[in-house]
């Protein structure tokens, strides 16, 4: 099997996102589709699965031109994508989930059965371990992916588009998925994988393509490529992907953040932790071990149950962002989409939005001051192509990360907490972000990041606390742990590092 | 951050701008083009009489959906609009007959505010759907009105009833009618209150996305709670217009107005989503309704088609407008 792309070409808004892009696929073969934020990756990707209509483009399968303008017309020919929002019916069963809109059924009644049947046929060829009566809204994030999975092999896809599946995994559930791209493609289906864990891509995929700015650079074989050589292409220099190094805490730094105590049902437990000005502290851990909930319970996100919050040595009271802000807290949340940005408003409304009471006279916005305040920040973190009036939705998931930044640094907090400071962004802003924090930190303000990239939390703070089951369970100071004794801890499976605290 | 991006600055691109500014404009072109064709095919319609007269017909309708206009932006529903309509003009004529006319119209508009927090603080605390908390409250509002007047029409007394139906009297300017004077502040108001405050920055944001206007630090429940109150304020102001105009109150005045009402807001183009919209669209969304209602006096034609008419022009103006602005999704 063979399909060729030929001329893709989109624009929104009068802003070419892709231009005449042409490359071909192969059955039985993975195929990489590299890019920073922007570069119209995932427009390609949907374009050909019919999810958008391109301005021009077309697509031949063994030579023939076929039509791909909907997503049925792309079903029809085999074509389907996994979309980094995974479009699922949480109400419904797994089953019904991996069937939907294609049951098996007698005059209109389904045949519940024979799809059980399918089903178990499908999860054995996968590997997967899923309860095919389970709501999909109770499962967690990878196991929907498996059911994404299963519905694109039982529509009997033969194209199967990946945008970033492996985002929002733990590297035991990415290992498993990479396990089963490597065998859709050994059945012979072609795999499009958008990703931005350039490893990962070199380790899975046979072919890789790469757009920058709506182009297409190059593609070929992945073998002989490298990290270093695939980031030069992407950005069109080379660009470093060491971290850079934090200064060092002054010796008579105050302490910004402190914490004692603080819990919040199962989810935090007595933790407490102090965060100089100039320090940067991580957390690492397993999804679910409890990092978010902490940062929001700082933060007043959530009410704690216990606990003392200190910034600057004065108590904040608690269960309040607008308090903690006063007390000169700040943090950026872990999904921009849900609890970050406003999408349907325009950039500068959501740069204003947290520091609304700084540029008001009795009730009043004073537009100048905030458009020029809201333009100096933006230029300074390095958004690029956007239009302040523009809504926040039309910018690459790296301009809308920076935007988000934006608004927290508006008015200047004494402690930034970031929940996945670059989650879903690309290389060129992955870098600029980490910059950013560095000389935060250099310049006083205490930071504490979360992270579920053990390396960028490694990379980047002074010290790496280590969380398990709501607690914090062990401490390394920079240079002192690698990754993988980061892991071990955080999965308690080493009895000899830290005091565990298994029955709590 | 700035040292390996010297070269590409913040190019700030005047991007989609202005034509897209454009395009939203579809709804308007729908009005223009019935103003124009009734003032083609009638003498009447561009008539000083007339335009008086459409205003006057605005002004409750109008004031209904700047309320709706303004809760439907804030991300709720307010099903309530009418009922409370209906007790604050009660509440007006009752207190109007015990201490006079002044007091009367300060009791109607207060009715409508408590009326509409309690209707913010059940949404709010209850954490019920506000479609179905102000449903609930609606019934009971005009089961109170009910009560309180015994199910029959409540009058002003004879003495004060001249100066009751003071808003229903034409101005000096141009007899333009006050409550028409009425209806053009409070959505002068509403529109400045949107597009110039803090406040409506944060009514916007509540209603693209609570959790993210929450982590802001924005107090959502108040917020909430105070469009809720606004929105009561002006059902309450429609009532005093309406009672002024009748001379009387009763439990079931204006009832199912508020459908008009929100599908004026929505018509103008505000996203029934929440977050999106404009209190000129509300604007517009009644010019529409009541244009249509004109027209079918001026032209003479049989009022039974009317509503069949009304809903066909309204489907009409709504898929014009996503044509022009285009699918985006």
């Amino acid at each position: 099997m063979r399909i060729d792309l030929e001329g893709f070409g989109k624009s929104y808004g009068g802003v070419p996102v892709l231009r005449d892009v042409s490359f071909t696929l192969r059955g039985g073969r993975v195929h990489g589709l590299l890019g920073e934020n922007g570069a119209g990756k995932s427009t390609l990707l949907k374009a050909v699965c019919g999810a958008v209509t391109p301005d021009a483009g077309r697509v031949l399968l063994d030579g023939r031109p076929i039509a791909v303008g909907s997503p049925r017309d792309a079903l029809r020919h085999g074509f389907t994508l996994i979309s980094q929002e995974l479009a699922l019916v949480p109400a419904m069963t797994v089953l019904d989930n991996v069937y939907l809109g294609r049951w098996r059924n007698r005059l209109g009644w389904r045949r519940r059965r024979a799809n059980r049947r399918e089903f178990a046929e499908l999860t054995a060829r996968t590997g997967f371990e899923l309860d095919p009566s389970a709501l999909v809204r109770d499962l967690p994030i990878a196991a929907q992916q498996q059911v994404e999975v299963l519905r694109a092999l039982a529509s009997g896809a033969s194209v199967i588009g990946m945008d970033e599946p492996t985002a929002l995994l733990t590297r035991n559930e990415t290992e498993r998925l990479l396990e089963v791209i490597r065998r859709l493609a050994a059945d012979g289906a072609a795999v499009v994988l958008i990703s931005h864990f350039l490893e990962e891509v070199l380790s899975v995929c046979d072919d890789i393509t790469v757009l920058r700015d709506g182009r297409h650079i190059k593609t070929g074989p992945a073998a002989g490529q490298t990290p270093q050589s695939l980031v030069a292409d992407m950005v069109g220099r080379p660009i470093e992907l060491l971290y850079p190094e934090p200064r060092p805490v002054r010796p008579d730094a105050p302490v910004l953040l402190s914490a004692r105590g603080l819990s919040r049902g199962t989810a935090v437990r007595e933790v407490s932790l102090d965060i100089r000005a100039g320090e940067i502290v991580g957390i690492a851990g397993l999804v679910g071990s409890g990092r978010s909930e902490t940062l929001r319970a700082l933060f007043g996100a959530d009410a704690p149950d216990a606990g003392v919050v200190e910034v600057d040595g004065r108590a904040v009271a608690p269960g309040s962002p607008a308090r903690a802000m006063r007390a000169g807290l700040a943090m950026v949340p872990e999904s921009r989409k849900d609890q970050g940005l406003v999408l349907g408003r325009s950039v500068r409304e959501n740069v204003a939005l947290a520091s609304l009471g700084s540029r008001q006279q009795a009730g009043f916005v004073r537009g100048g001051a905030e458009r020029e305040a809201a333009g100096t920040m933006l230029a300074g973190l390095d958004v690029r192509g956007s239009d302040l009036g523009g809504p926040v939705w039309t910018l690459s998931g790296g301009n809308q990360q920076k935007v988000l930044f934006g608004k927290w640094l508006m008015d200047r907090p004494k402690v930034l907490m970031v929940d996945e400071p670059t989650r879903g962004v690309d290389v060129g802003a992955k870098g600029q972000i980490h910059r950013l924090l560095v000389e935060l930190a250099a310049e006083g303000m205490a930071v504490l990041v979360v992270s579920s990239e053990v390396e960028e939390v490694l990379g980047l703070a002074h010290r790496v606390l280590v969380m398990r089951h709501g607690r914090l369970v062990g401490e390394f100071a920079r240079g002192r742990a690698t990754p993988e004794q980061v892991i071990a801890l955080a999965f308690a499976d080493t009895p000899d590092t830290e005091p565990s605290e298994e029955n709590a | 951050m700035t040292a390996t991006t010297a070269d590409v600055k913040a190019d700030v691109k005047a991007a989609p701008g202005r034509s897209a500014r454009l395009r939203d404009l579809g709804i308007v072109l729908g009005v223009v083009l019935i103003v124009v064709v009734l003032s083609l095919s009638t003498s009447t319609f561009l008539t000083a009489g007339n335009l008086v007269n459409l205003l006057d017909q605005a002004a409750v309708v109008g004031l209904l959906a700047t309320a709706a206009t303004l809760v439907i932006i804030s991300g709720s529903f307010d099903l309530s609009i009418t009922a409370v309509l209906a007790l604050s003009a009660i509440v007006a004529v009752a207190v109007t007959n015990a201490a006079g006319v002044g007091a009367g119209m300060t009791a109607g508009v207060l009715t409508g505010a408590v009326l509409g927090t309690v209707n913010g603080i059940v949404v709010v605390r209850i954490k019920v759907h506000s479609f179905i908390a102000t449903l609930a409250l609606s019934i009971i509002y005009r089961g109170v009105a009910v009560i309180l007047t015994a199910g029959a029409i409540v009058y002003p007394a004879d003495d004060r009833a001249t100066a009751f139906q003071a808003l229903s009297w034409p101005t000096v300017l141009g007899g333009v009618t006050a409550a028409s004077l009425l209806f053009l502040a409070v959505v002068a108001v509403c529109w400045v209150l949107l597009s110039r405050t803090t406040f409506g920055r944060r009514v916007y944001a509540i209603g693209g996305n609570e959790e993210a206007a929450r982590l802001s630090g924005i107090r959502t429940g108040q917020i909430k709670v105070a469009v809720f109150a606004i929105s009561g304020v002006c059902a309450a102001l429609g009532g005093l217009v309406l009672a002024a105009r009748g001379g009387s109150a009763q439990a079931s005045l204006a009832t199912g107005m508020e459908m008009t009402a929100i599908a004026a807001a929505v018509v103008g183009g505000t996203s029934v989503m929440g977050g999106e919209g404009a209190i000129w669209r509300g604007l517009i969304g009644v010019l529409l309704i009541t244009l249509i209602g004109n027209g079918f006096n001026l032209l003479g034609w049989d009022t039974i088609y009317q509503q069949v008419v009304q809903g066909a022009l309204i489907l009409g103006a709504v898929s014009l407008d996503r044509l022009l602005r285009g699918r985006r999704s």
